[in-house]
């Protein structure tokens, strides 16, 4: 599945009171198989980028192809785009409606006309992407749950639908710590077995860091950045800091170690890089 | 996909102009009178002279004509039909005939007489909300509710007007949340655009439930909030924002009130 933007630009309120354009000229590539995550403050357009991504709004200018055919061509299409591209909005939680949470992550699969055994497997599948026992939770109600909970049944009731693009805004949003990781291992482990395409959306830079294979920055309706997160925090550091965005803690501390004089690489991401760095240091004296 | 977007009924447009900055209970009594006087007038001279009383208003309030125009398309169908009733249901000289349908010389006048009332009341509230701000409306309601205490007539004025200020604010968050919601079910494949009737209905559910716990909770918080900042109703509350009458209101609601006897009266 290959996601193709070109020109894309988008217009609230086109022709009224409170016209704004929200994303101008657009252009960007979704390759099978990426890990993406896209960073930009709260009203720089990512949430409408996503939104966009699988037909849920038509863009004021310009063509989003996939696999290179026009989705807003053939409106019958569309469903079929989004069962091929599953978006899972911020906060999800807010849009549980179900008696049961087997109902509740039926409902996506059952509109796509999943029917029978092959239903009861989709839903078997997402919960266990999503760690919820089956037959512990299958019953219960979605509104009867935790926080996290209610956020893991929510996100399975997208997986459910077994989309190969997933698009996931804000998917930690005011989490406890805890669960927040929980939720982001979950997602990396749904990108590395079940080999998904996976569009992140974030402001907190050190999960985008963390996970993504490939960062867009967004600022005002425009993306800014575009490359490997290695690549970024070793080019664009000033650029990102002129946004109001700040790299990784772990990166920035690295940084300063190397203004010091210690050898240590520029590219330094995750803690896990960096305790490997600092030992080598350390076993050289 | 536009759902709600096309709403402007209601809608509020600030702008730095003399109607804006009058007393909202000046405002909210001329509409009053604009709308029975609207009610009263049998002439086309009375339309006319309220049609231009209006037109200047909003011309002096700086607003948009086409913002206005945009806020009654919503309600242009219930002015067609209005129209097309009156065309083909009444009686008289015969201008046109449209296979069994006969459309009269007086229906057609009845018709757009009706339909001309229907429009200028549209304006005259919509005159009023796009020039006032929630806050001054409400504010200046529960004044003039306060008028039935004196005649000891016990209104809960306050309580009133408060809850005419959280309905009035929650509208736009529950209308993006509607959205929102919406939204999410066609992520997940629901389809509210096609099937029969009852099958629309049931496509419903999946927006309505959400929407209603959303909005229970968040009554429940600003409840709480609303006790927590020591809230006790109206009684011993002052305002930060005191209403008072100035000479431009009262020779505003003057040359209003002229013109009204004069539209009733000749």
């Amino acid at each position: 599945m290959f996601i193709d933007l070109r020109n894309v630009s988008y217009t609230y309120n086109l022709n009224m009171p409170f016209e704004t354009e929200v994303l101008k000229s657009i252009n960007l590539s979704i390759n099978e198989g990426e890990f993406i995550g896209i960073i930009g403050h709260t009203g720089c357009g990512k949430t409408t980028l996503l939104q966009l991504l699988n037909g849920l709004l038509e863009p004021t200018n310009g063509k989003i192809l996939i696999d290179g055919i026009d989705i807003h061509k053939d409106k019958n299409k569309l469903r079929e785009v989004r069962k091929n591209i599953g978006l899972s909005f911020q906060y999800p939680e807010n849009q549980l409606f179900e008696e049961t949470i087997f109902k509740e992550i039926a409902f996506g699969p059952k509109n796509m006309g999943i029917k029978g055994d092959s239903l009861i497997d989709n839903v078997k599948k997402a919960m266990k992407m999503v760690d919820l026992d089956y037959s512990i939770y299958k019953e219960r109600s979605p509104f009867n749950l935790s926080g996290g909970e209610m956020r893991r049944v929510a996100i399975a009731s997208i997986l459910a639908i077994d989309p190969e693009v997933i698009i996931l805004d804000e998917p930690t949003a005011s989490l406890d710590p805890q669960t927040r990781n929980r939720i982001l291992r979950l997602i990396k482990d749904i990108f590395k077995r079940y080999s998904k395409t996976i569009v992140l959306v974030s402001h907190n830079m050190e999960v985008i860091a963390e996970l993504a294979q490939r960062i867009i920055v967004m600022d005002k309706g425009r993306i800014v950045l575009d490359n490997s997160p290695k690549n970024i925090f070793r080019n664009n550091v000033t650029s990102l800091e002129q946004i109001g965005l700040a790299i990784p803690q772990i990166t920035s501390m690295m940084h300063k170690l190397r203004k010091m004089g210690k050898p240590i690489k520029p590219d330094v991401l995750t803690l896990e890089e960096a305790k490997n760095e600092i030992l080598k240091i350390v076993k050289k004296k | 996909m536009k759902f709600t977007r096309n709403l402007t009924i209601g809608q509020y447009i600030h702008k730095d102009s003399f109607i804006h900055k009058l007393d909202p209970r000046i405002k909210l009594i001329t509409a009053l009178l604009l709308i029975i006087v609207i009610f009263l007038i049998n002439t086309w001279n009375g339309f006319f002279v309220i049609g231009l009383y209006l037109f200047l208003s909003i011309t002096i309030s700086k607003i948009n004509p086409k913002h206005v125009l945009l806020g009654i398309k919503p309600l242009l169908f219930i002015i067609i039909i209005t129209l097309l009733l009156h065309l083909f249901t009444t009686k008289g000289e015969v201008i046109f005939t449209l296979w069994i349908l006969e459309i009269t010389k007086e229906g057609l006048l009845r018709g757009l007489f009706i339909a001309t009332r229907l429009f200028l009341l549209i304006l005259s509230t919509s005159w009023l909300t796009l020039t006032t701000s929630p806050i001054a409306l409400t504010d200046g309601i529960e004044r003039i509710l306060l008028v039935f205490r004196i005649i000891k007539i016990p209104i809960p004025a306050h309580e009133i007007a408060m809850m005419m200020t959280i309905a009035l604010r929650f509208i736009p968050t529950l209308m993006e949340e509607t959205e929102k919601i919406i939204k999410a079910q066609i992520a997940r494949g629901a389809d509210f655009e096609s099937g029969s009737i009852i099958n629309r209905i049931k496509s419903m559910i999946p927006i309505i439930i959400p929407l209603f716990i959303n909005a229970f909770h968040r009554a429940d918080e600003l409840a709480v909030a609303m006790e927590a900042r020591c809230y006790r109703g109206g009684e011993g509350r002052t305002h930060y924002r005191e209403l008072s009458i100035k000479a431009t209101d009262q020779i505003f609601f003057f040359i209003t009130l002229i013109l009204i006897l004069l539209v009733v009266f000749f």
